[in-house]
């Protein structure tokens, strides 16, 4: 797609929705991509959820469009397990080294998982928020892309253990697998380096990390998800029982001088979204959110009014003080005002989902980039960066929602692919 | 190519256990000896850079169709992928191998089945010969506020040709109205000025885009690539082609008439937000009755928003609208004060910067409520009533003037909507007589309000205008899929299809942009865009037997087809998806794809080896949607669920696309029962194409008549739904209908 024949190449940083979205639409405009992810697999952290807001919908319906598009492309280079390690270079002429880390498990692999049960380590299972734990070798879940095993090499024994060699019989594993670099020549960059959850534990009085039934809502997600930790069953991690009340605390550690002071928008839709999961699971729980304004724009308010009408879910406007146990048995008790009557609460549950928000993953600061990149004061990436060619998608820009960051995404493909024209025609 | 010039060379993969599970011996003789494949070899690790050496050894030996038995054809695409060559994906690995028990007669009856199924369809399908048509590449955005100025913009920047058509006289949209706008970079405290002329500029002196003001669109005919567009102008019409189409016809206020409570039309100190840019604009907030300054400005959030009695959705910018007013009333005039009365602050995202900045300002007041009333007392003053505040209780504020946050209607039209009307008046004009007058006049009456609203005025049967969702708004149904619409090349962009920021507005008109430049691109190439990228088969129609039952144009999802004045469908290729629900509706059979066509899926059907009676061994057919349920089998393959050897399944491009004859040609060979399974149907649909899953629970009632007529059961067909992340039901739903069948018992027309 360019003036003189020539396609452009694009490097896209970040394979999770906005990267895919960037870089498969962008191929299909002509341009040829490279997308580089740091995890093993593509999704990134859509690929943890159950289901999207407001229609309530597995992520593995559009991911399987879109790694079929993927892997019917002969215009997209993915690199799992990568990082971009530098970029130099200036307007529309960058060069970039990307490092690959060892899977120590080759192409051959064929998910067949013979190798688990030979492997002796365990290791946390980040995957579902170290709720559990798998073997050194793992495959992270059932529809990962690329659908092959990883050896986590930080629990891995190596060659002085090697009991997975002998239990493959394609031959997969080469625990000598090395490193690799390389460099590429494109003419944009687009940053698709998504979001982290900030550590909860550093919020002080909300009980993460010393009460055994506070979790967030990253972790709620997992509870509910087919393919997590307790095969879709929502329950308190302390003893395994199903809950019969929950509260959600909206704004735990954000819109706050003391923690994060930018508002992750959407985790009033996401709280308001596992509270359906809750009811589903058990229909006479009563359940509790406590915020400070539920922003639920434009047409998900139809979302927020259905989940109004369900007579026990209690919303209640005022900030929670503290989180802590009830007793020795793992229930909570939560302490805010509720400003809208004056009164004091002290709200007995079962469990508590802090609705912790979203911040930028770093990863970009990992990156050495010739002039620089341009942040706001809580870490995202601006719109306009010094150089041109260098963009910015998704939630390293701005906290959104899947919709909102596939549309911005789309809208970055454009801006990459006008610079692959105007190097072509230059 | 003609089918009986093929040479079918078949390719056995012994890898992933297959070699180990299965007699493939066995295999290669049904293969040469039964379905007349020219040769047929095995390989250890076919997807090895050895096992592609040989398949393309074949290849220049003379083999011009390839059928790979071995992984699910969702993996190795690339290894077994020949230009101009077709190649069958047998999948013996996840439906076959990996779900059921090796070295069993069961298991080998099935793998050779499967075989048989991939050789008759490798005989007929074609590799699809992609539609050569002249395609205009240029793009034509409608409306020029900041959407469609940016659609233009980055269109152009992009190397193609924009015309930018705007009905007023000025390009710019509400821009040109607001002077000021709430900040959409760091540290977002400080109010911006809108950057409209340098864009206007810039649009101006882009070579690629040409501008026509004070236009309105007469009609659009045609399809992607060949839009033939006739604009009115000044009174003169100007014909020309373009290649896709960006709707960015923007927004209009809430009828703030409608808001009587709140005081608006009763006083003229109560004004929506829009108004109140006026003022501040003019340098001075004065009140509109007497002119003297307002002081105490009430701004009251939600007004006729988040109300089922108005607007039920959020509009979602004018909670900063509102912070951005009340910041600059109070630079205009340090003495004035801003009473915000709100639902909830809906200022998320780093936003919550400039709300921090407005609640730093004393004189702005922030009241949680919900506002009753607006009452003129005695005097200057208008009484504010509100309830539920944050001191919980009624409390009655004074205000000089009340500013009412009032919402975004789309400019848009209900496409389907003026069809009905439409095709309601023509049977009104008919005359006849019956219970069609009666339902006409009903629709009449119901849909009158739509008359006159077309915007885009397509000249689809299907209808003027993009269908639309929930409240008018012409948007995607799909989260993952943000921009498709349901008319191929014609994309929604900006507060059109849902109400937000200037800056998010741009962002949408980008991405706008890019698809539609994806759309002709791809048309140049006779492919077809989402779901099936890349799809270069289009529908056939064999015309001199249609019937004109007009059942392909009516449930076609995406207006593909107009109709002549008899009812005989008239095709336009490049609207099409080629999701084939046209095929699935023709009783006459006479729609057809190179690579799948009812032929070739009965060939399939027939291909099956049915033991007779007397071997108790009943035979299933599975037709599962490509999209979510044959990944489904695949997922419950690879975790190792084992489901019933009795069935055999077809992947179809929809369960609209199933042509219910496929179950009368299963039923007639000795199948004893078919299962479909396709994606979720409802409000929130999750078909790609619509309405598949619907549309074949409708058939089914045919179906059901069919059955009856033969004096079988109605238990014989069965339709589920199922989404992918479901995959482990589908063993068990194939299970118990396997289990059912069998009580049921054999069918009574085998053997």
């Amino acid at each position: 797609m360019s003036t003189n024949g020539k396609t452009g190449k694009v490097l896209v940083i970040g394979g999770g929705i906005s990267g895919i979205t960037a870089a498969i639409e962008a191929s299909e405009a002509g341009c040829e991509v490279v997308l580089v992810e740091k995890r093993p697999y593509l999704g990134g952290r859509v690929a943890q959820m159950h289901q999207y807001f407001p229609k309530l919908c597995p992520p593995s319906c559009g991911l399987e469009i879109n790694l079929r598009r993927i892997r019917t492309s002969a215009r997209i280079r993915c690199l799992t397990l990568s990082r971009v390690e530098k970029i130099s270079g200036s307007s529309g002429c960058y060069r970039a080294t990307i490092g690959t880390f060892p899977r120590r498990v080759n192409a051959r692999c064929t998910a067949c998982g013979a190798c688990v049960a030979a492997c002796p380590v365990q290791r946390p299972d980040d995957f579902n928020c170290s709720m559990g734990s798998t073997k050194a070798i793992y495959l992270p879940f059932e529809t990962a892309y690329p659908l092959q095993f990883v050896i986590d090499e930080s629990a891995c024994l190596g060659t002085a253990c090697g009991k997975c060699l002998p239990a493959c019989p394609y031959q997969a594993i080469d625990l000598e697998m090395k490193p690799e670099t390389m460099e590429i020549d494109v003419q944009a960059v687009i940053w698709a380096t998504g979001w982290d959850s900030p550590d909860a534990a550093t919020i002080e009085g909300l009980g993460f990390g010393t009460c055994r039934n506070v979790i967030t809502n990253l972790m709620m997600e997992r509870l509910a998800a087919a393919n997590g930790p307790t095969g879709g069953k929502i329950q308190r991690p302390s003893d395994g029982r199903a809950i019969q009340s929950v509260a959600f605390v909206q704004c735990a550690g954000s819109r706050d001088e003391n923690y994060l002071k930018h508002c992750s928008a959407v985790c009033c839709m996401a709280s308001l979204k596992q509270a359906r999961y809750v009811r589903q699971q058990c229909p006479d729980a009563q359940i509790y959110i406590f915020y400070i304004d539920i922003r639920s724009p434009g047409r998900l308010e139809d979302f927020y009014a259905e989940s109004q009408k369900d007579e026990k879910l209690h919303l209640l406007k005022g900030k929670v003080a503290k989180v802590a146990e009830a007793s020795s048995g793992g229930d909570l008790v939560v302490e805010a005002e509720d400003v809208l009557s004056g009164r004091r609460v002290a709200q007995k549950v079962d469990l508590v989902v802090l609705a912790t928000g979203i911040v930028p993953a770093h990863a970009e600061a990992r990156v050495e980039v010739d002039g620089g990149l341009r942040r706001d004061e809580h870490g995202f990436l601006t719109s306009d960066q010094p150089a041109a060619g260098l963009l910015a998608v998704g939630c390293a820009k701005r906290p959104a929602d899947v919709a909102a960051c596939v549309r911005d995404a789309t809208g970055g493909a454009l801006k990459a692919l006008q610079c692959c024209v105007e190097r072509a025609s230059g | 190519m003609d089918n009986k010039d093929k040479k079918i060379a078949v390719w056995i993969c012994q890898g992933c256990d297959i070699g180990k599970s299965l007699d493939v011996a066995a295999l290669e003789k049904v293969a040469t000896e039964e379905c007349g494949a020219a040769r047929c070899s095995s390989h250890p690790f076919l997807c090895s850079p050895q096992g592609g050496d040989l398949i393309r050894k074949d290849i220049d030996a003379g083999a011009n169709t390839l059928v790979v038995a071995g992984c699910s054809p969702r993996f190795n695409v690339h290894a077994f992928a020949v230009d101009g060559c077709w190649t069958e994906r047998v999948n013996l690995r996840e439906l076959v191998v990996w779900s059921h028990p090796p070295n069993d007669e069961d298991t080998q009856m099935l793998a050779e089945d499967y075989l048989r199924m991939g050789i008759a369809r490798a005989k007929k399908a074609q590799v699809p010969e992609p539609l050569q048509v002249e395609i205009d590449k240029t793009i034509l955005v409608v409306g020029g506020g900041p959407s469609g100025m940016t659609a233009a913009l980055e269109a152009a920047r992009a190397g193609y040709d924009v015309v930018l058509v705007e009905k007023e006289a000025q390009l710019g949209g509400w821009l040109r109205k607001f002077s000021r706008l709430f900040p959409k970079k760091p540290p977002y405290r400080e109010l911006e000025a809108t950057d409209l002329e340098s864009r206007i500029n810039e649009i101006e002196q882009n070579p690629r885009i040409r501008v026509c003001r004070g236009a309105t669109i007469e009609k659009i005919a045609g399809q992607p690539g060949q839009f033939d567009v006739s604009l009115a102008t000044n009174g003169t019409t100007q014909k020309f082609r373009v290649g896709a189409i960006v709707q960015a016809t923007g927004w209009k206020p809430y009828d703030a008439f409608r808001l009587t409570h709140l005081g608006y039309g009763r006083s003229p100190d109560v004004i929506t937000n829009v108004q109140m840019e006026e003022l501040l604009a003019s340098g001075a907030v004065r009140r509109p009755s007497d002119g003297k300054p307002a002081q105490r400005i009430a701004f009251i959030q939600c007004a006729g928003s988040r109300d089922e009695a108005h607007l039920p959705y959020c509009s979602a910018v004018c909670c900063r609208v509102t912070l951005k007013q009340a910041l600059w009333a109070r630079e205009l005039d340090d003495q004035a004060q801003a009473y915000v009365f709100y639902k909830d602050i809906r200022a998320a995202g780093q936003y919550e910067d400039f709300y921090r900045r407005a609640q730093e300002d004393s004189q702005i007041f922030f009241t949680k409520g919900d506002v009753v009333s607006v009452e003129p007392s005695g005097g200057r003053s208008l009484v504010v009533e509100v309830r539920d505040t944050l001191l919980g209780k009624r409390i009655e504020v004074a205000a000089d003037l009340v500013v009412l946050a009032t919402g975004m209607v789309p400019v848009a039209a209900d496409g389907e909507a003026i069809r009905r009307l439409r095709d309601a008046k023509a049977v009104l004009e008919k005359g006849e007589a019956g219970a069609q007058l009666q339902a006409a006049a009903e629709t009449v009456e119901k849909l009158q309000h739509h008359g006159g609203t077309d915007v885009l005025r397509l000249e689809y049967r299907q209808g003027p205008d993009l269908p639309v969702l929930k409240h008018q708004f012409p948007d995607s149904h799909f989260i993952c899929f943000p921009y498709e619409t349901r008319r191929t090349g014609i994309y929604a962009a900006g507060c059109v299809r849902a109400p937000n920021d200037s800056e998010a507005c741009r962002e949408d008109a980008a991405g706008a942009a890019l698809k539609a430049i994806q759309c002709v691109h791809l048309a140049s190439e006779g492919k077809a865009v989402h779901p099936r990228w890349g799809d270069q088969s289009y529908p056939d129609f064999q015309l001199q037997r249609c019937t004109q039952c007009k059942r392909c144009t009516e449930e076609c999802p995406f207006g593909t087809l107009n109709e002549d004045v008899k009812g005989t469908p008239q095709p336009n290729p490049t609207r099409c998806r080629r999701c084939g629900i046209c095929m699935g509706s023709c009783p006459e059979r006479i729609i057809s794809f190179a690579d799948y066509s009812v032929d070739i899926v009965s060939s399939m059907i027939k291909a099956v080896h049915i033991p007779d009676e007397f071997e108790e061994k009943p035979r299933l057919l599975g037709l599962v949607c490509e999209n979510d349920v044959y990944p489904a089998l695949d997922l419950a393959g690879l975790a190792r669920i084992a489901h019933s050897a009795l069935i055999r399944f077809i992947s179809v491009r929809c369960l609209g696309a199933v042509n219910v004859v496929w179950i009368a040609d299963a039923l007639a060979r000795g199948f004893d029962g078919i299962l479909l399974v396709g994606c979720k149907s409802g409000d929130d649909y999750q078909c790609h194409f619509i309405r598949g899953s619907e549309l074949m629970g409708t058939r089914s009632d045919n179906i059901r008549e069919k059955l009856k007529q033969l004096a079988l059961e109605e238990e014989r067909v069965r339709i589920e739904e199922l989404a992918l992340s479901e995959y482990r039901r589908l063993p068990q739903i194939i299970d118990e209908f396997a289990a059912q069948i069998q009580e049921i018992g054999l069918n009574p027309f085998k053997g």
